[in-house]
C-alpha cells in the first residue's frame, strides 16, 4: 500500500505505527513536500485480519520469530507449552527492570518467552542496557506487537 | 473536476509496507526448511473418521522401521490426534536456533501438532473479537500450517507425512505453501459415501498437479460395505497399495510402505 498527498502530487512516507487501544492500528505517512500527516486507522476486525497474515504494515523492524503468528493469535495455547533454550539468554543480555519484569510476568505464558525474546533482540540492536516498561512501550509501537 | 490520482506502479518510491515482500519471505522459509526433506506426503481424504490419522501413525511407524527418517505434521489443528496415536509424551517444545524442536517419539519419529500447543482438552482459539472470527479463522489456519512447515525444526528427512483434516481446503493451502508439489495418499473406506468424498477430494488434488500415490482402503472386513477403493483406483489410474483390516498387524503397514515407492 502506498499513501499519495494528493495536493503535493507526493508519494507520502511511512513514519511510525501506533496501537492507541480499541483494537485500532494506526500507520502514520507524511507527505515530504508539505509536511502533512495523515494517519490509516484500522478497526479491530482489520487489524486482526492483518495480523493473521503475518505481516506488518509500514514493514518489518525485526526478524520473523518461529511460530510467531500461532503464538501471537492462538488464545487456548498451554501456559507451559514453550521453553526457550537457555543458551540465548546468556552474554550481553540486556537487564530486565523489576517493573519490566512485573509486566512480563502479566503476559501469559503461551507467548511469554517470544515476547521476552523480541524485547531483548529490540533492546540489544539498540543498545539499550535495561529494558523499562516505557522501552517496552516503544518497542510495542515500533515492532506493531498488536495486544501485547 | 476530479481529483488527479496516480495509479501504485506510477508512485515509484519504494512500498515501505511490502507486503507482497513480506509474503515472499515466509514462502523461502517453508523453501528452506523443507530443503533437506526428500518427499512430503499429504494424508488425504474428503471425508473425517476414515482412519487417515491411523494410516499415517501406522505408516509413519513402518517407514521408522525400515530406517528411514521420518517427521508427521498434524494438520488437523481443530482435532489433532497424532501425538497420542504416536504415543508422544506431553512435552514442552524447545525453541532453539530460531525454530522449534519437534517432539521425538521412542521409534525416532519426529512430530508436531497442535494438541502439543493447547492447554489439556481445549480447542484451538483464536484472539480477537468473537464476532467477525470467521473473518480470519481460515487465514489464522493457513498461517498455522505455514509455520509448523517452516518454523519446526524438521532436519534431514526422507519423508514428511502431512496427516490433514476432512476436506480438501487444508490440503489446497498445502499446495500452495509447498515448492513443490506433494505426494498424496488417499485414505477411504469401502462404503459409496466414503468414496464419493475422496473422489472429491483427489480431484482437487490431480488439478493442482499433485502426485497421487494410491489410495489406502480402511476398515475392510469390519461392517462396512462398498468397494470403494477399486473404484477410485480405476476412475484415476491409481493402485490401491492396501486394504486395511481393523487392528492390522504391523506387516500390513510394511507391505503398505513398500508399495508407496520412494527414497530408501
Ligand atoms: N483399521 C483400523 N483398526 C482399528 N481402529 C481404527 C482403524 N482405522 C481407524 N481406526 C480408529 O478409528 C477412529 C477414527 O480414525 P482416525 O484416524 O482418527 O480418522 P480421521 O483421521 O480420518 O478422522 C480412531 O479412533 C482410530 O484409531
Ligand atoms: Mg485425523
Amino acid at each position: 500500500m502506498k499513501f499519495l498527498c494528493v495536493e503535493c502530487d507526493r508519494q507520502m512516507r511511512f513514519e511510525e505505527r501506533q496501537l492507541p487501544g480499541d483494537g485500532t492500528l494506526a500507520a502514520a505517512f507524511k507527505c515530504p513536500a508539505c509536511g502533512r500527516v495523515v494517519a490509516l486507522l484500522t478497526n479491530p476486525m482489520e487489524t486482526q485480519l492483518v495480523a493473521s497474515l503475518g505481516v506488518k504494515i509500514g514493514g518489518r523492524t525485526i526478524d520473523e520469530q518461529p511460530l510467531e503468528t500461532v503464538r501471537s493469535n492462538v488464545a487456548s495455547g498451554r501456559e507451559d507449552a514453550f521453553t526457550d533454550d537457555a543458551k540465548r539468554e546468556s552474554g550481553s543480555a540486556p537487564a530486565w527492570s523489576a517493573e519490566a519484569q512485573e509486566r512480563l510476568a502479566r503476559v501469559p505464558g503461551f507467548v511469554r518467552g517470544m515476547v521476552k525474546r523480541i524485547y531483548a533482540d529490540y533492546a540489544k540492536q539498540r543498545g539499550i542496557a535495561e529494558i523499562t516498561p516505557a522501552v517496552m512501550d516503544t518497542a510495542r509501537t515500533d515492532l506493531g506487537l498488536e495486544g501485547m | 473536476m476530479p481529483l488527479n490520482i496516480r495509479t501504485y506502479h506510477e508512485l515509484t518510491e519504494a512500498d515501505q509496507s511490502g507486503l507482497p515482500e513480506q509474503i515472499g519471505a515466509q514462502r523461502r522459509r517453508v523453501a528452506d526448511r523443507l530443503a533437506t526433506v526428500r518427499r512430503v506426503v499429504a494424508v488425504l481424504s474428503g471425508k473425517g473418521g476414515v482412519g487417515k490419522s491411523f494410516v499415517t501413525a501406522g505408516v509413519a511407524r513402518a517407514l521408522a522401521r525400515t530406517g528411514r527418517a521420518v517427521g508427521v505434521l498434524d494438520a488437523d489443528f481443530n482435532g489433532p490426534t497424532a501425538p497420542q496415536l504416536l504415543d508422544l509424551p506431553v512435552a514442552r517444545c524447545t525453541v532453539r536456533d530460531n525454530a522449534i524442536e519437534p517432539v521425538v517419539s521412542s521409534e525416532g519419529i519426529r512430530c508436531f501438532s497442535m494438541a502439543m500447543l493447547l492447554e489439556e482438552g481445549q480447542p484451538l482459539a483464536f484472539r480477537g473479537p468473537e464476532a467477525e472470527g470467521h473473518v480470519w479463522r481460515g487465514t489464522l489456519e493457513a498461517a498455522a500450517l505455514r509455520e509448523f512447515l517452516a518454523d519446526v525444526a524438521w532436519g534431514s528427512l526422507d519423508e514428511l507425512l502431512v496427516d490433514l483434516p476432512p476436506g480438501v481446503q487444508r490440503f489446497t493451502e498445502l499446495i500452495e505453501l509447498l515448492p513443490v508439489s506433494p505426494a498424496v495418499l488417499a485414505v477411504t473406506i469401502p462404503t459409496p459415501e466414503s468414496r464419493d468424498a475422496v473422489r472429491r477430494a483427489l480431484r482437487a488434488a490431480v488439478e493442482r498437479g499433485a502426485h497421487v500415490l494410491g489410495v489406502v482402503e480402511n476398515m475392510v472386513g469390519g461392517g462396512f460395505s462398498g468397494t470403494a477403493g477399486d473404484e477410485l483406483a480405476a476412475e484415476f489410474g491409481i493402485p490401491v497399495l492396501a486394504r486395511i483390516p481393523w487392528h492390522p498387524a504391523p506387516d500390513t503397514w510394511d507391505e503398505l510402505v513398500r508399495n508407496m515407492g520412494g527414497a530408501s
